[in-house]
C-alpha cells in the first residue's frame, strides 16, 4: 500500500503554510502526524496532488494556560496532552480523551488538530471539545476565527473549516470550582477507535444542584454531537442515581445512530447509555458531588 | 522528483534522495537494507514496523521518509549499540529470549522496541502497565504472557544495573 505520487512543501513558519494554502487549498491536504492522512492516502481513498507538511512549524506545538482557558497547539501530540501535567491538573476530562486513543505509537504521532480537522465520527476529541465548549481556531492569510466546538463538526468528515485555512490552535475554557468532567469509552478492540464515547461535565452550585452540564457523544452518529435532551433533563436538578439513569437514556434520543458490522444501532444506543452514565458519574464525583 | 533527507539510524548517518511518497518502513527495509523491521497490516494497527524515532516509538507504516528528515532512528539492527545493551543483547532483547517471548518472530521487532520505550519512561512497569504499553503491538502466537514476562525480566535486569 503506496501513496499515490504527490508534491511535498514543508512549510517552517505558519506564514509560508498559509500562503501555500491559499495558493493550493483546493488541490491540496495538510499533513500533521499523519495518522489519518496517511492511512487514507495509503488506501488511495485519498490522493491530493499537494502535501504540505506542516508538522515542523514549531509554534503549533504545545500547551499553555492563558486568560482563563488552555491553549493547545494544533501540532500537540495525544501522548503530549495526556502526559501534560498542566492539563491534567486543569482539564482531567481532556487528559483522559487523549489517552484513549489509538495506542503508544498513535498517541506519539498524531495531533489534536489533526484529529479535529479529520472529523473521523468515532474520535475521541471532538466529544471532549463540544463537552468542554472549547474554542477552535482556524487561520487564513485573512486573518484567524475562533470556531465554537458546537458549530465545527457539520457531517460525516465535513468540519466547518475552509480550503484556505489551516486549524491553528484549540482554546479550551478551565472550569471553576465545583467543576468536573471525565470521558468515559468502549473501545473498537481492533482499531481503538470508540463504538460508544462520552465526554461529560458538570458544574454543581447551590443546594447542589447541577448548574450547568454538558454532553459530548462520539461514534454514534455520524459526527460528535452535544447530547442535548439529556443535558436539559440534568439541569437545575440535584443529581441522584435515578435521575443520571433518565437522562443517559435520553442521550441518543433524535440522533440517527450509525450501525456497523462492529455493533448495531440498537447495541450503540444501549452502550451509549451505559458509559453516559459512567461519564456523568464519575464528573460528578470530580466535582464533589455525590450521585448514590 | 527526489527530495533529500537526512537521517540518523541506529548511530550512523545517511543522506537520501528519496520520492516524497516513500514510506519511513520502506526506506528503512528497501534503501537502507534494514530488513529486522518487519511489515504486517500496513494499516497502523499491527505494530509489527514500530521504530523509535527520536526517542518515542512510532508506526514506519505510517510515516513519510521525509517526515523523518532530521531524526534519530533506532531499529532492532541497532539496539545492540545502546546504552542499555551494555555491549551485549539489549535486556528487552535477552529477556525475549529467556522468557520464550516470541514464536513465530514476527512481531518481536516491533515488540521489542515498544518495550525499550516503555522502560526508559517507566523502569518499574506493573504487568498492566505492560499490557498498555505493547497494546499496538499484535502477536499472533504467544497469547502475550511470554512476552510480559520478557520485559519484566528486562525492567529488573535494568534495575539491578542502576544500584
Amino acid at each position: 500500500m503506496i501513496p499515490a505520487a504527490f508534491e511535498y512543501f514543508a512549510p517552517k513558519n505558519l506564514d509560508e503554510a498559509l500562503r501555500l494554502v491559499e495558493r493550493h487549498g483546493d488541490e491540496a491536504k495538510l499533513l500533521a502526524g499523519g495518522h489519518s492522512l496517511l492511512p487514507l492516502m495509503k488506501l488511495r481513498l485519498s490522493a491530493p496532488r499537494y502535501v504540505i507538511d506542516i508538522g515542523r512549524i514549531r509554534a503549533l506545538h504545545g500547551v499553555r494556560e492563558e486568560d482563563g482557558r488552555l491553549v493547545i497547539g494544533a501540532l500537540t501530540t495525544h501522548h503530549d496532552v495526556e502526559s501534560s501535567e498542566l492539563v491534567r491538573q486543569r482539564c482531567l476530562l481532556l487528559a483522559e480523551a487523549a489517552a484513549e486513543i489509538g495506542d503508544v505509537q498513535v498517541r506519539n504521532r498524531g495531533t489534536v488538530g489533526g484529529s479535529l480537522a479529520h472529523a473521523d465520527p468515532a474520535a475521541d476529541y471532538p466529544a471532549a471539545m463540544l463537552a468542554l465548549e472549547a474554542e477552535i481556531v482556524a487561520t487564513s492569510s485573512g486573518g484567524s476565527r475562533a470556531i465554537p466546538a458546537g458549530e465545527f463538526f457539520v457531517d460525516l468528515l465535513t468540519t466547518q473549516l475552509r480550503p484556505d485555512e489551516i486549524l491553528t490552535e484549540v482554546r479550551v475554557p478551565v472550569a471553576g470550582r465545583r467543576s468536573g468532567g471525565a470521558y468515559r469509552k468502549l473501545h473498537q478492540p481492533a482499531s481503538g477507535f470508540a463504538l460508544v464515547g462520552v465526554a461529560a461535565r458538570v458544574r454543581l452550585g447551590e443546594g447542589e444542584k447541577i448548574e450547568s452540564v454538558a454532553i459530548g457523544m462520539t461514534g454514534v452518529a455520524a459526527h460528535a454531537y452535544r447530547a442535548a435532551t439529556a443535558e436539559q433533563a440534568l439541569a437545575g436538578k440535584k443529581p441522584g442515581a435515578k435521575l443520571l439513569g433518565e437522562a443517559a437514556g435520553r442521550v441518543t434520543e433524535g440522533v440517527d445512530t450509525l450501525g456497523d458490522m462492529h455493533g448495531s444501532a440498537g447495541y450503540r444506543r444501549a452502550v451509549a447509555t451505559v458509559y453516559a452514565r459512567r461519564a456523568l458519574e464519575a464528573a460528578i464525583a470530580r466535582a464533589g458531588g455525590k450521585t448514590a | 522528483m527526489g527530495l533529500e533527507i537526512q537521517v540518523q539510524v541506529n548511530g550512523k548517518n545517511y543522506q537520501s534522495e528519496i520520492e516524497p511518497r516513500l514510506l519511513l518502513v520502506h526506506y528503512l527495509r528497501e534503501v537502507l537494507g534494514l530488513t529486522g523491521t518487519h511489515v504486517g497490516c500496513e494499516t497502523s494497527l499491527c505494530g509489527a514496523c514500530t521504530v523509535l524515532v527520536d526517542g518515542r516509538a512510532v508506526k514506519s507504516c505510517t510515516m513519510l521518509a521525509v517526515q523523518a528528515d532530521g531524526s534519530e532512528i533506532t531499529t532492532i539492527e541497532g539496539l545492540t549499540a545502546t546504552p542499555e545493551a551494555a555491549g551485549g543483547l539489549h535486556p528487552v532483547q535477552e529477556g525475549f529470549w529467556e522468557k520464550h517471548g516470541l514464536q513465530c518472530g514476527y512481531c518481536t521487532p516491533g515488540m521489542i522496541l515498544s518495550a525499550v520505550q516503555l522502560l526508559r519512561d517507566n523502569p518499574s512497569p506493573t504487568e498492566a502497565e505492560i499490557r498498555h504499553a505493547i497494546a499496538g503491538n499484535l502477536c499472533r502466537c504467544t497469547g502475550y504472557q511470554h512476552i510480559v514476562e520478557a520485559v519484566e525480566y528486562a525492567a529488573k535486569k535494568l534495575r539491578s544495573r542502576k544500584r
